[in-house]
């Protein structure tokens, strides 16, 4: 290597391993990135089956039920606009209650039945994940609007 | 009267800052004599804030009510060590510990900095100033922890129960401190662009900092890694959370900094790149910063959502990044080229180390910020998860690997294939060896994890390698240094391969009495009792586990309610024997009498945590070695003169 180019080829070398990266990155990222739905997206057809994605709501009051096997639950998430059935299959976050915001993480099935790998809870008191209270607002104002109960 | 006093402590530090920046400025330009007066300015500074950190945590552990910031997250029923830990569990408190930290390594370098251009450092200490002035007005004006209530309230609303563990008393300040370490290098970097000063020397004297900063961030990643592992429950110990990669970013910019930053201090060689990595790893620290502390981030970490104070600290980052970035480009045309080497060489290495890990940190920096930026550009909200960080980064992760088993046995300048080849072959016997292991013993695995154990036989027993044919007894520290740390990290791979791996998992509903199995554990739920602790009441499930002849073993879990504020919480059990731990965790009962139960057997999951601890221990034994060894020229020197 000519003594005087080798900085330029460390750049060029750089710039290179740099935009490959970046190509690596959002390739990657058009398959895994999981949208977030509510469930009023659910009810209108407008989310695709068999995609991640996380589903963000209230969970409907009395709507918890448990399966035979005793770690098999199904509840229903709103947003005041629609609900959405849930099923999931292990154990509950702390602050996961009827009544209370959450975050499914998972698929919808063909059988429209969101089929949960995960559940994320609101943490406190203090605390709303920012893209639940957004989402949750937008229906609440939407409801306003047409005059139903907030 | 504290709080006042605290407060006082902070505006006089702030107007430090501004004098210290001033007379380093005016210093520079020509007035030679104000310099004098800067080194003592930023000592004081330090020692003013720390002061005022002091004096919030004085507020903290006596719960003075008056106060808005104890009223917020303090509360009386708490035990000592969360009311003084308490002082950082939260936005304002954090941030004065951002800055005590920022204003104490200031001062730490005013005092104890001997080798340096006297005109470089007062640059630094003018650029260290400079950082600290935005984050004292960041305090004083959109989050002062001073505030008063007026009437006082009778109790005070409590800790966030999650952050009532003793990892809150340890975890933020290691994290801070590597954070604000990056500070220090990035001032180094500035105080030598300015000057035109780019070179061994100050290499030789920003590579302590470095290091120090490094180790922090490893021990604040590998702490925090095991604290969402058994306080959250969920058995992961590592989520790709975006929290967890605003401290994982800055460690990766930094270990490449590391790597470059022995080329630049031993072999003159890759000066301007070592300049930029520099700029860049202080960039990650506060784009950590922002991302935790502007509340745009659903995590534990989002005390409380305020716009203004996300814009505040955006505002910052741009300022220091953009300004660094700008004084970059003006004078890296002044950056004289450092000395040549071969493409085979251990600088060649140290280059490609340098490529991979920047491509694995934009991997990651992309990941990070991409729902943020598609949420700002389309207004759809999305997350990114696991799925991307593993596919993406994986594979350059193992790549890297790779190069960290070959690198150490290059010769500096040029070295040649076939004597590597030869000093390989132990290595890569070992690594075709534990895979005919794992094809003939092992149950089929995924091809990440088959990779991640296969590599780490041949990872471990390279880095090793340069002790071969050495005296051990005089083998310098810092050899000692890397090899332990790159030991470390094939330790930490065996870890989250085999997790990933070998995990079996068991999720009932059981009655008392009943008993399951998971992987070679039989374990027998006895049943649930009440009990109390100082905040919180709890259900206490008692469970004992057998594993083949040895003698049962006693397991509680708990399901805790704490009372202020009202949370509850699950308390794992874990327990670790040699090979492995045993993770079980109680969920909620039924009707029917029923209790949930998730039960895992993780096998050499441990070695996640031992690899980091090693790491850390490698990156304290090579800062020992080069501080000693400085040391000892410079009293050599002295005593020559």
């Amino acid at each position: 290597m000519k003594a005087k180019h080798q900085r330029l080829v460390l750049a060029l070398v750089a710039v290179g391993a740099i935009i490959g990266a970046a190509f690596l990155a959002m390739s990657a990222l058009k398959d895994t990135a999981a949208l977030f739905r509510t469930p009023s997206e659910v009810a209108k057809g407008q989310v695709p089956i068999d995609k991640p994605m996380r589903l963000a709501g209230m969970v409907v009051p009395g709507s918890i039920a448990r399966d035979a096997d005793g770690v098999t639950i199904r509840f229903l998430l709103t947003d005041e606009g629609a609900t959405a059935p849930v099923r999931f299959r292990g154990i509950t976050p702390d602050l996961f209650k009827e009544g209370s915001g959450a975050v499914a993480e998972g698929r919808l099935g063909a059988d429209g039945i969101f089929v949960a790998d995960n559940i994320l809870a609101k943490h406190d008191e203090r605390y709303m994940p920012p893209q639940m209270e957004s989402a949750m607002k937008s229906e609440k104002d939407k409801a306003a609007r047409q005059g139903r109960r907030p | 009267m504290i709080a006042e006093a605290g407060l006082a402590a902070l505006w006089l530090a702030a107007a430090l800052a501004g004098l210290e920046l001033l007379l380093a400025v005016l210093g520079l330009r020509g007035r030679g004599e104000l310099m004098a007066s800067v080194r003592p300015i930023a000592v004081v500074q330090g020692i003013l804030v720390a002061i005022a950190f002091a004096c919030l945590i004085i507020l903290f552990v006596r719960v003075d009510l008056s106060v808005a910031l104890v009223v917020a997250n303090d509360h009386s029923a708490k035990p000592l060590l969360y009311r003084f830990a308490g002082a950082w569990g939260n936005h304002e408190g954090s941030m004065l510990m951002w800055v005590t930290i920022l204003a104490l390594a200031g001062g730490a370098v005013a005092l104890f900095e001997r080798n340096l251009n006297e005109r470089t450092l007062i640059a630094t200490l003018g650029a260290q100033a400079f950082i600290g002035l935005g984050f004292y007005a960041f305090l004083l004006f959109a989050s002062n922890p001073f505030e008063r209530v007026s009437p006082p309230p009778a109790e005070g609303n409590g800790l966030n129960p999650l952050l009532q563990d003793p990892g809150l008393a340890f975890h933020p300040p290691t994290l801070y401190l590597g954070y604000v370490g990056l500070s220090v290098a990035f001032s180094f970097a500035v105080g030598a662009l300015v000057t035109r000063d780019v070179g061994p020397a100050f290499a030789r004297a920003m590579r302590p900092w470095v290091l120090a900063a490094w180790i922090m961030l490893t021990l604040g990643i590998t702490a925090g890694s095991y604290w969402a592992y058994y306080e959250l429950g969920w058995g992961g110990w590592w989520f790709w959370d975006p929290v967890e990669n605003a401290s994982l970013m800055p460690w990766l910019a930094a270990t490449a900094l590391l790597h470059s930053v022995t080329v630049l201090a031993t072999r003159d060689g890759l000066r301007a790149w070592t300049v930029m990595l520099a700029v860049v790893a202080f960039s990650m620290s506060m784009v950590g910063t922002f991302l935790v502390r502007s509340g745009i981030l659903t995590s534990v970490h989002a005390f409380a959502v305020d716009p203004q104070r996300g814009a505040f600290i955006l505002g910052l980052l741009v300022i220091y990044i953009g300004g660094a970035l700008t004084l970059f480009g003006l004078r890296v045309g002044t950056v004289k080229e450092g000395s040549q080497f071969e493409a085979v060489s251990r600088e060649g290495a140290l280059v490609v180390n340098n490529l991979l890990l920047s491509a694995i940190l934009g991997i990651v920096l992309v990941g990070t910020l991409y729902p943020l930026m598609a949420e700002a550009m389309t207004g759809e909200k999305l997350s990114v998860g696991p799925p991307y960080f593993n596919s993406a980064a994986g594979p350059i992760a193992l790549l890297l690997m790779v190069v960290m088993a070959a690198g150490p046995l290059l010769k500096w300048r040029r070295d040649d294939w076939r004597p590597l080849v030869a000093r390989l072959a132990v290595p890569a016997l070992l690594t075709a060896l534990a895979l005919l292991a794992l094809a003939i013993w092992a149950p089929p695995i995924g091809i990440f994890p088959l990779l991640g154990l296969v590599l780490a036989a041949g990872v471990a027993a390279a880095s090793v390698a340069p002790l071969w044919k050495r005296k051990l007894r005089r083998t310098p520290l810092f050899i000692w240094g890397m090899v332990i740390a790159h030991l470390g990290v094939a330790v930490a791979l065996v870890g989250m391969a085999s997790e990933t791996a070998f995990t079996k998992e068991t999720l009932v509903a059981a009655r008392p009495g009943e008993t399951h199995r998971v992987g070679p554990w039989a374990v027998r739920f006895d049943g649930v009792e009440p009990v109390a602790g100082p905040n919180w009441t709890a259900v206490e499930a008692t469970l004992t586990a057998t594993r083949g002849t040895s003698p049962a073993r006693t397991l509680t879990t708990q399901s805790r309610m704490f009372y202020a504020p009202p949370t509850e919480t699950n308390e794992a059990s874990i327990t670790t024997v040699l090979d492995g731990q045993l993770y079980v965790v109680l969920g909620n009962s039924d009707d029917q009498g029923r209790w949930q139960l998730r039960l895992w057997w993780k096998p050499w999951v441990t070695l996640i945590w031992i690899g980091g601890g090693l790491i850390a221990l490698g990156g304290a034994l090579s800062l020992l070695g080069r501080v000693l060894r400085e040391r000892r020229s410079r009293l050599a020197q002295e005593a020559w003169a």
